[in-house]
């Protein structure tokens, strides 16, 4: 059976008469049947991705010991602060089930739609990231945030299907003014009036969607697949004009922050290190202000292109043509890279545990899976890729533990972290990659 | 020996062509047609559209969403687009940007044809004349009455809750430009009276791929009422159209934005190079890059009616100051742009050898024979080449003794011994080293590492001498030709050929080989055909079992 959001949505809803054109206000409620926001009530879990390209270095990332109280390896050493509150998963391995793996590519679907892909740029199933945001995410301004400090909004993982990619903001400044430009309501703000501007245009909107039906039934079977996209996003613009209107319940956590000048992007490593840094801010203050409650990050790019200035060779060449050093085991001008790539993951974590917020921060009410789209770019192995997953989850996730997956399909673990944010899904995956076993020593 | 055949058909056609004027390879065979297409605007479009209904002062602001690539062509990945939430938040704000400047006191005289009973409060009669007269233009066709009902409805709410007859009008218009009808090009087709049994575009989906195809906008008022007519479903009804659209100095920005998608100069966008190995690299030098070889083909290909073949021979180009310090020619212009004729013996010969085509297919620090030699054949060729193997083995090349391998040639050499490299490398990296001659941002050099640089050549049986040598080869290479071809139909019709327009595609090969490779000759061959314009399969009214898009090729994929 395929699943979809709108499958999601009507499990979620209790199967009533659901078919289509769902009114948005039904989904504010959350899946645990909690209000949302109003002070002292439970705060929302969050669910974040963090990606980069050319994995790591074997034998310099895997601790030695399983379970909780880990050694920290020396490439994961700038993590040190969060080791109780990070995972490490080693061992699991993403299965290309006869289609051939594509390089730098078929990994990272792997991991996120559960089924090797069939060639570059093409997915079988939607990212897992979206069926979060389908299931957490309505209740919020944007369903979900994509980023990359790379430059190019090209730079996404996250998509619906081979063709619905939902783009990356490449700018931190242009991230800003989309959060806390105009149209941002400070939910601690003593006065509202509700902007009879916004009131207009979502009443217009149902010029647009009127015309849904008749558009539909002239166009074929695939184009109605993206016209019914389309048609999604209206909604989800409806929403985001509702919640302006709304008088946002204070939130103690949330203070908009200020904003950052014009910046130079590209992937040069001082560049992206400084466009993330300030993306990874931007980011920790949408999900205290409930502007998302899911987003997708790109440290890199998946042939990881980063570079030095003056250096004629990208992180993704030296992976391939740097000679092993023997005394260090690992490519030392690709280490580099590597040592650049796991302080960008800690000013990260850095950004969303300075928040403080209720009884902890926002890295303790949050999921962040951090993933690579290979083990060793150097060969493009794809087993025992490496993935981490920081934050506790508000309580729901047993945090610090190192597991090793023996070899087991990489959907054992998108599988566990669905499962925990509360998308309804007991088997996840295709081929040998299906799977129904949850990764168990993490769940509570 | 397929090649081989064509050739020999081609040359004789043209022979014939020269005795009996265009009676060659007629009549057309029969075309199945192919599935219609529903495509997302580009940006480029959108900016053109806007431009032609408001003017092109009107600024427009905002991120669009990437295009994907499919079958080599951006053009055709619009046919499988959608429109996600942070895209649509996207088109909104500039919807709202562009109707606020359309509504402005600055705008609104010479935009509207009337004016408001009081600026105030609702006008119902002048929002519809307004709405009906815009809509006709940014939908292709006539809003419904329904529609336009709807339009009117909009701008009357919010005109009242606004108290504003202008920003009324401004809600109005911006719902129109964020609409589906808007934002996709949607083909509608019905039964063909002149072919019973067949179906065809209606005639305001024919106007709408015309447009696009040859000018890369939106139909114009004069071919909307030859749509509106009938005019242009009859043979000199569409002849008419398409010689004043194929006559007029739009033109070139169709041709300009066919030859972008096919170069993929959508990467310059993102294009990096080192600043340290490059100094010279600036956004403004790529940009001009970019210009310089789309002015070198308009020049070539319109200005000069000129064969196809001699874009990859052509000494004749544009160059800006910033140009010139790459190409170390002096260029001293007033206005821009200098027209340059490099010396015969001269490497520069061919957009193969424009800074566009040398940067865009290198690395940020240093030139990549391997990238050159993939892009003639993916781009200039149509020749689709594998992705590397996933496990490579790169012993040979970290070997300590890499240090003796200098230039690029020794390493690809060394690289090439791999058995499960030596495949595609075979056919990718002779071709390239042909360029070796250019650097990573397309400078001049005779030497790489103080060692000098070999830049031989060969193309499947062809051998040759750098890049003049390689521009020679494609020049007479067929499959140069038919890849063109190939791509301007693929461009035209938003999908790749079907197995049914097989005939239709050599006999298009044919009549471009009869017709002396002339681009416009081949866009007029395409632009007044039955088979451009022909449906396979008729759309059932509940729309179950309307025949599916082509599957996409893969879409390309950086290396």
């Amino acid at each position: 059976m395929k699943f979809d959001r709108r499958t999601a949505l009507k499990g979620m809803l209790g199967g009533g008469a659901v078919t289509v054109a769902l009114p948005f206000l039904d989904c504010f409620l959350n899946t645990n049947g909690t209000a949302l926001a109003a002070t002292g009530a439970p705060l929302p879990t969050r669910f974040g991705t963090w990606f980069w390209g050319c994995g790591l270095t074997p034998g310099r990332w895997i601790p030695q010991k399983i379970g909780a109280g880990y050694d920290m390896p020396p490439e994961l050493k700038p993590l040190e602060a969060f080791r109780d509150r990070l995972s490490i998963f080693s061992g699991f391995k993403a299965n290309t089930d006869g289609k051939g793996a594509v390089p730098h590519y078929t990994g990272s679907m792997a991991i996120m739609t559960g089924a090797a892909p069939k060639a570059q740029g093409m997915v079988e199933a939607p990212t897992f990231d979206t069926m979060v945001a389908d299931t957490i995410g309505a209740q919020s301004r944007f369903r979900s945030l994509e980023v990359t400090a790379t430059g190019n909004p090209s730079d996404s993982n996250s998509r619906r299907s081979s063709a619905v990619i939902n783009a990356s903001e490449p700018s931190p400044l242009a991230f800003y003014q989309r959060l806390f430009g105009p149209e941002f309501k400070d939910p601690n703000a003593a006065d509202f009036k509700p902007d009879p501007r916004v009131m207009v245009r979502k009443s217009a909107l149902s010029a647009i969607k009127e015309q849904r039906d008749a558009l539909l039934v002239e166009v074929g079977a695939a184009d109605r697949v993206r016209l019914d996209e389309y048609f999604s996003s209206i909604r989800q613009l409806e929403q985001q004009l509702d919640i302006q209107l709304q008088k946002p319940a204070p939130l103690e956590a949330c203070k908009a922050p200020g904003q950052p000048g014009t910046t130079k992007l590209g992937t040069q490593i001082e560049d992206v290190t400084a466009n993330h840094r300030l993306m990874a801010g931007l980011m920790a203050q949408a999900l205290a202000c409930n502007q998302t409650q899911v987003f997708n990050v790109m440290f890199g790019d998946a042939t990881s292109s980063l570079r030095k200035t003056g250096n004629t060779t990208t992180h993704h060449q030296l992976t391939h043509e740097e000679p092993i050093d023997d005394k260090s085991g690992c490519q030392p001008e690709a280490t580099f890279f590597v040592e650049r790539i796991v302080e960008g993951f800690q000013t990260m974590l850095t950004a969303m545990d300075s928040v403080r917020e209720g009884d902890g921060t926002l890295l303790d009410h949050m999921l962040l899976l951090a993933y690579s789209e290979c083990s060793y770019a150097k060969v493009h192995s794809l087993e025992s890729i490496p993935m981490f997953v920081a934050g506790r989850a508000n309580g729901k996730v047993k945090a610090g533990l190192h597991i090793d997956g023996g070899g087991d399909p990489v959907t054992r673990v998108g599988l566990t972290v669905q499962q925990v944010l509360g998308v309804p899904v007991s088997s996840w995956g295709a081929g040998s990659m299906q799977t129904s076993k949850s990764v168990t020593e993490i769940m509570v | 020996m397929k090649l081989h055949l064509k050739r020999s058909f081609a040359a004789a056609c043209g022979a014939l062509a020269l005795l009996t004027l265009a009676s060659c390879g007629d009549p057309a065979p029969q075309s199945s047609g192919g599935p219609p297409t529903v495509r997302r605007v580009t940006k480029d479009q959108y900016a053109a559209i806007i431009g032609d209904i408001f003017g092109t002062d009107i600024k427009i602001e905002g991120r669009f969403d990437p295009d994907v690539r499919e079958s080599g062509l951006l053009a055709i990945g619009t046919s499988h687009v959608s429109v996600t939430p942070s895209s649509l938040e996207q088109y909104d704000s500039i919807a709202r940007f562009v109707a606020a400047q359309v509504v402005d006191e600055h705008h609104r005289a010479q935009l509207f044809g009337c004016k408001p009973a009081s600026p105030t409060a609702p006008d119902d009669a002048c929002a519809a004349q307004f709405l009906a007269e815009v809509g006709h233009q940014l939908y292709r066709r006539p809003l419904t009455g329904q529609e336009l009902k709807a339009q009117v409805a909009v701008a009357h709410e919010a005109a009242g809750t606004l108290g504003s007859f202008y920003d009324g009008i401004a809600t109005s218009l911006a719902i129109m430009l964020e609409s589906p009808r808007f934002l996709f090009r949607e083909e509608t087709a019905e039964p063909d009276p002149d072919h019973p049994g067949q179906m065809r575009l209606t005639a305001f989906a024919k106007a709408t791929r015309l447009s696009f195809f040859l000018w890369n906008t939106t139909p114009d008022d004069a071919l909307l009422a030859a749509a509106e007519s009938g005019e242009l479903n009859s043979k000199r009804g569409l002849t008419r159209q398409v010689d004043r659209m194929l006559a007029s100095p739009r033109l070139k920005s169709g041709v300009r934005a066919f030859f972008s998608d096919m170069l993929g100069f959508d990467a310059m966008a993102t294009l990096a190079k080192d600043p340290e190995v490059y100094p010279k690299f600036t956004p403004t030098l790529i940009g001009d890059a970019q210009e310089q070889t789309l002015q070198t083909l308009t020049d070539h290909l319109l200005a000069r009616n000129g064969d196809y073949r001699d874009v990859f021979t052509t000494r004749h180009t544009f160059l800006t100051p910033l140009l010139g310090a790459i190409y170390r020619v002096p260029v001293d212009t007033k206005t821009g742009w200098e027209a340059h004729d490099f010396p015969d013996g001269d490497q520069h010969a061919g957009i193969q050898t424009e800074v566009s085509f040398l940067a865009l297919h290198s690395h940020p620090g240093r030139s990549s024979s391997t990238l050159r030699g993939k892009a003639v054949r993916e781009i200039l060729l149509c020749q689709q080449v594998p992705t590397p193997p996933a496990n490579v083995n790169f012993a040979i090349v970290q070997d300590t003794k890499n240090v003796l391998l200098r230039t690029a040639r020794d390493r690809l050499t060394a690289h090439r011994t791999q058995p499960t490299c030596a495949g595609c490398h075979k056919i990718i990296d002779p071709i390239g080293l042909s360029l070796e001659n250019f650097d990573g941002l397309g400078g001049y050099r005779n030497q790489e590492n103080g060692a000098p640089i070999d830049a031989g050549g060969e193309l499947d049986a062809a051998r040759f001498e750098g890049a003049a040598g390689l521009g020679k080869v494609l020049h007479d290479t067929p499959a140069a030709t038919a890849c063109l071809v190939n791509r301007l139909y693929g461009y035209g019709a938003g999908r790749a050929p079907v197995t049914g327009e097989a005939e239709w595609m050599k006999y298009l090969q044919a009549q471009f080989a009869a017709q002396g490779y002339r681009l416009p000759d081949l866009m007029r061959t395409i632009v007044t055909s039955d088979a451009f314009y022909r449906i396979s399969a008729p759309s059932k009214p509940d729309g179950t079992t309307q025949a599916e898009s082509v599957p996409a090729s893969p879409k390309e994929g950086k290396s």
